[in-house]
């Protein structure tokens, strides 16, 4: 079998018992139990108020519905008493620090959210007259100057809704320009430390992945690479900086080989904020690369998303960026959304997505943009890099780095060497990190690095903030060292809850609600 | 009975002219908690190394491949409702597929359990 | 700049510290003659300078609550109550990641608990997940999955899907291996998909209701799909019609996708929006997305986790059923309290208003003379045909304060028979004087 990706422990590990019952309510102070919604709600409840129409004469056909939804309502304080207690159960980057390496949690400014709601902003839509969203169009045409200055690139797809589906875009117009080329390509190539998602992408549209093996310092050797070129290429898929935090030092090489092939460039943007105003993408090489602007550009993550993904593409590349694009006319942007609108030259591959993407995280980016500006721009990817080294320097001599210490770009990745003989494991240390107050790290990615630890601290740390994170990771290796191995495997033990049995959950999957049995619902009552 | 290992940790044990298939107790223990397999359908033949099965913890998933080549004449449905069988007994109760060996000389090529656990020992 | 907290003092500190000279020296693996020094862009501005910028280009858009507004086609304008936009913006929603950390996320994995069964009610399936980006993209991966789970690779299109939502499909299909057959236009809602299934389909995609606001019968669909071993995918745009009309569940769907922005979710130009996915419980393991699942922890307490990730990308690499990471989290929270506000009694009720106010405007429109209603049955948007063409007599509505609808030449350019064809939504939001608005207007133009 493969053991392509190493088990971890998932059970949860046994709760010390307390010699003080717990409370009555099951509640800790300000840590409310919250029931679910199906377990508080009324079907005849709502908190909205809405007059019912006048009679009139229904046009549903035989379609009218027959049975009642299941849909219980809470009215609006209990409404806001529910989700703000759900809500006080969440770790976030306006509590403390955020440290997911590869996800870039960096404050989110409040004016963006500002600038998003403003009623051209937020209450237009997308297919009103063009007559009447011209500024709409004028701030996606002045979001894509932006981008296109900041890598160098030639044109810039917008519609992609986030990192995966700007992959996607990309991908597809790499296999669209082979294709123009009357050639067929069926291989790409992504290098072991990749994300998920890129072979997953290519592995949608019908590409074969090759893996490209890593040298011991995670990064990509030219010579690998060349080892494994053929006239079936179509493209290699590189994160830069990397996955392990650091920049491709051979990039323009491999860019060059990679072209020498006939194939193209794709580019992973995931860690752009290592580089904004450093350094040019378009100048490495790079045919395509996603942009998140839910990473590099503060648009906030939300739980899980939305997301925004455009894609920037080279002048190989340009012609085939999805419909709609925006064409720069003599007279103003013009948004171009149908194939009867085009001009000899643009050749779109198709469409990524309904409407034109994610309006209101442009305006969230293009805010972020605006406010940083050049300078600042700059100065944010300088302090990225400067706080993921200060936290390099002060853990070095006690947690291991995988390829020894080094300069690293925006994240410091370390392995679980030191915590050998203790009997402490990479999940444990990250769970007594939530008991400290902190989110933890990524955690066993990337995949190439034993029991990885990834630290990205992002630029919106003060140094005060990072000073008491290295003095808590510190004091943490030593217990661990000491054999403290209590603290770490009953850990987390202040949080919401303890660990969860993932297991159990995996088992017998329960993804919703269910109706209690009724002898169940009675014993309960009693 | 004679038992044959891979170096992919599957094991393949002969029962007159068909044979078990599961993976190794070194394999589950990697693995950690098993939550799923899928198994092929009964009838389909396999050529050695060939992707046949495929195995689930929480956080991995792993290709069984065939340790030989054969056609699948049972599967191990009871590890449907209780994969935990895996954990509990990967090379027993935890077998995934019956197989009738098309070409019996590849079992020559295999481990057995002496070199399985040197092999083992290495990693 | 105000993000950034640092003091140059600090900064000399921590270089000292790191033990280097310059930040330069923190980026020598970047080749010397690639690196940049300076972008051709404004400098830092402040917060007044910003929205000053931004709200010069925000007033040059005509905002939907200014004007009598019927725009739909795929998006619509609704009330969401202040009480959704102000919870949504809670700092521990909106600033946290993905609930990769369940003991210190139980808030958001509890609401997708609650957005899944919500989803899989109103739907009328067993299982829906936490979320795709948006209706279209639901759907492309909705076909994905029926081609797993047929083994086949052609997926026939209801020509009243979305073209938007079709044009996805046909760019990605081809790409994928996989053939699509997409029927011709069906703005009366008349065809018959039931001839385009054989025993080579995959699956059949049908909206209902239609692009042109048509409720589709799905149920003689289902049977002729299911007696060749293929599956009904049947897609929504306008959630809230399920308030009123019988769920796609109930009438033999296989996989129901739509799009949820009418519930809690502002117009936004398009996006961010949120795609629903639902299907039956013995398909689960083929589903895309992430599913957050019920266990306990170790005090046997229930709570929430992600679950079933080996479907995912992050472990199942090139062998995922779907690239998704990223998904519609906070889109998804909106709609949840949205959802919880309105309860079975609001969404009906707001429903019976939407199909009212569709149902009073329809008939005003139809009387007027020249212009013909082309629907028997819709929800909150149909079709008329106009004396002249749709797209320009929308940009003269436009210019008297009515921004009238979508003209199908819009979404489908080029076809002459299309061309006097116009998509009309009434929602709640629309007041009598609206109409009359809307009705007056027209009938100048037309005069």
């Amino acid at each position: 079998m493969s053991m392509n990706s190493q088990g971890r422990p998932t059970v949860a590990a046994t709760a010390a018992t307390s010699a003080i019952p717990d409370t009555f309510t099951g509640n800790r102070a300000l840590q409310i139990e919250e029931a679910l919604l199906f377990e508080v709600g009324r079907h005849d409840v709502t908190g909205v108020d809405l007059d019912e129409p006048a009679d009139f004469a229904p046009r549903l056909g035989k379609l009218a519905r027959k049975l009642p939804i299941d849909l219980p309502g809470l009215s609006e304080p209990e409404t806001m008493r529910h989700y703000v207690r759900l809500s006080q159960k969440n770790y976030s980057i306006d509590s403390g620090l955020y440290p997911l390496g590869s996800c870039t949690m960096k404050h989110n400014p409040r004016l963006n959210e500002r600038m998003a709601r403003l009623p051209g902003i937020g209450d237009v839509h997308p297919l009103q007259p063009l007559s009447t969203v011209k500024g709409a169009v004028e701030l996606m045409t002045e979001l894509s100057r932006w981008l296109i200055e900041m890598t160098g690139m030639t044109s810039v797809a917008l519609s992609p809704k986030a990192g995966a589906h700007g992959e996607l875009c990309g991908m597809m117009a790499i296999k669209a320009a082979i294709a123009a080329k009357g050639e067929t390509r069926n291989i790409v190539l992504v290098p072991e430390s990749a994300h998920g998602t890129n072979p997953a992408t290519a592995a949608l549209i019908g590409f074969k992945v090759v893996t490209v093996p890593a040298r011991p310092d995670g990064t990509v050797d030219v010579a690998a690479v060349k080892a494994l070129l053929s006239p079936d290429v179509a493209a290699i898929m590189l994160t830069n900086p990397n996955t392990c935090g650091l920049f491709e030092r051979d990039v323009v090489e491999i860019a060059a080989a990679i072209h020498a092939a006939g194939a193209y460039f794709y580019c992973d943007g995931a860690n752009f904020n290592a580089i904004v105003g450093k350094a040019k993408v378009g100048e490495l090489g790079v045919d395509a690369m996603h942009i998140n602007l839910h990473k590099t550009f503060s648009t906030p993550h939300g739980g899980g998303g939305p997301g925004a993904g455009p894609v920037v593409l080279s002048a190989r590349l340009a012609a085939f960026a999805p419909l709609p694009f925006i064409r720069i006319e003599a007279d103003g942007p013009v948004l171009v959304e149908t194939e009867e609108a085009l001009r000899p030259g643009e050749t779109p591959f198709g469409r990524m997505t309904a409407f034109h993407g994610q309006m209101g995280m442009f305006v969230r980016a293009l805010s972020y943009m605006l406010s940083h500006g050049s300078d600042g721009l700059q100065q944010a990817s300088e302090d990225a890099v400067l706080n993921a080294n200060y936290v390099r320097a002060g853990l070095r001599d006690l947690m291991s780095q995988p390829s020894g210490d080094r300069t690293c770009m925006h994240e410091v990745l370390f392995d679980d060497t030191f915590l050998e003989g203790t009997g402490v494991t990479t999940l444990d240390f990250a769970k007594a990190m939530i008991d400290e107050g902190y989110h933890p790290m990524t955690m066993y990615f990337p995949l190439v690095v034993h029991g990885a630890m990834l630290i990205e601290p992002t630029e919106s740390e003060s140094k005060a903030s990072l000073d008491l994170f290295i003095a808590t990771l510190r004091d943490l290796v030593m217990k661990a060292k000491a054999g403290e191995l209590e603290r770490f495997q009953q850990a987390p033990r202040f949080a919401p809850r303890r660990r969860l049995d993932e297991t159990r959950a995996a088992r017998s999957p329960k993804l919703k609600w269910e109706k209690p049995e009724p002898w169940v619902e009675a014993a309960a009552a009693e | 009975m004679t038992v044959y290992f891979t170096k992919d940790h599957e094991w393949v044990r002969l029962e007159g002219d068909s044979a078990l298939v599961g993976i190794t107790d070194y394999a589950q223990s990697q693995l950690g908690d098993v939550v799923y397999v899928e198994l092929p359908e009964v009838g389909k033949t396999f050529a050695k190394g060939d992707e046949a099965a495929v195995v689930e913890s929480v956080k991995a998933a792993s290709d069984v491949y065939a340790p030989v080549s054969g056609l699948v004449i049972a599967v191990n449905a009871k590890l449907a409702d209780a994969p935990g069988t895996i954990n509990e007994a990967a090379e027993g109760d935890g077998w995934f597929m019956k197989l009738t060996l098309t070409e019996p000389g590849e079992l020559e090529n295999l481990l057995d359990e002496t070199a399985y656990k040197a092999f083992v020992e290495t990693l | 700049m105000r993000y950034l907290p640092h003091s140059d003092t600090d900064r000399q500190a921590m270089l000292a510290q790191i033990g280097v000279g310059s930040i330069d020296d923190l980026f020598a693996d970047i080749p010397r003659d690639l690196r940049v020094h300076g972008l051709d862009l404004p400098k830092a501005a402040g917060e007044m300078s910003v929205e000053r910028t931004l709200g010069r280009l925000s007033a040059q858009n005509v905002a939907a609550s200014s004007v009598p507004f019927f725009v739909g086609a795929g998006a619509y304008k609704h009330h969401v109550p202040a009480t959704v936009d102000h919870l949504i913006q809670r700092s521990e929603f909106l600033t946290s990641y993905t609930p990769y950390q369940p003991e210190i996320t139980q808030g958001t994995l509890q609401v997708l608990f609650e957005f899944q069964t919500q989803i899989a009610h109103l739907t009328g399936m067993e299982v829906a997940n936490a979320s795709m980006y948006d209706g279209s993209t639901a759907t492309v991966e909705a076909v994905l999955m029926a081609h797993r789970l047929t083994k086949r690779n052609k997926a026939v299109l209801s020509g009243g899907l979305h073209p938007h939502y079709r044009a996805v499909v046909e760019s990605l299909s081809p790409m994928a291996g996989d053939t699509v057959t997409s029927l011709p236009a069906d703005p009366r809602g008349t065809e018959d998909i039931l001839a385009a299934i054989d025993a080579t389909t995959s699956c059949v995609v049908v909206q209902s209701p239609s692009v042109y606001g048509h409720l589709i019968d799905l149920a003689p669909i289902a049977a002729k799909a299911h007696e060749v071993g293929a599956l009904l995918i049947a897609v929504f745009t306008e959630v809230v019609s399920l308030g009123l009309i019988e769920p796609p569940g109930a009438q033999g769907a296989d996989i129901v996708v739509g799009e949820g922005q009418s519930i809690g979710n502002a117009l936004s130009f398009g996006g961010p929006y949120v795609g629903l996915f639902a299907t039956r419980q013995k398909f689960v393991r083929q589903m895309p997305g992430r599913l957050c699942g019920e266990t306990v922890d170790a005090e046997g307490r229930r709570g929430f986790v992600l679950t079933l990730s080996t479907r995912e990308q992050h472990i199942r690499r090139d062998k995922a059923t779907s690239n998704i990471c990223t998904n519609s989290g906070l889109c998804a929270l909106a709609f949840t309290i949205h959802m919880t506000l309105l309860g079975e009694t609001g969404l009906a009720r707001l429903a019976r208003i939407n199909h009212a106010n569709a149902v009073k405007l329809a008939e005003s429109l139809s009387a007027l003379k020249g212009v013909s209603l082309l629907n028997d049955s819709f929800f909150n948007e149909f079709t008329i045909r106009l004396p002249g063409d749709a797209a320009d007599l929308v940009e003269k509505l436009a210019a008297k304060g009515v921004l009238a609808g979508v003209p199908v030449s819009r979404l489908e350019p080029g076809k002459s028979e299309l061309a006097d064809l116009l998509l009309v939504a009434s929602t709640e939001v629309n007041t009598d004087e609206d109409r009359a608005a809307f009705v007056a207007a027209l009938a100048e133009v037309l005069a």
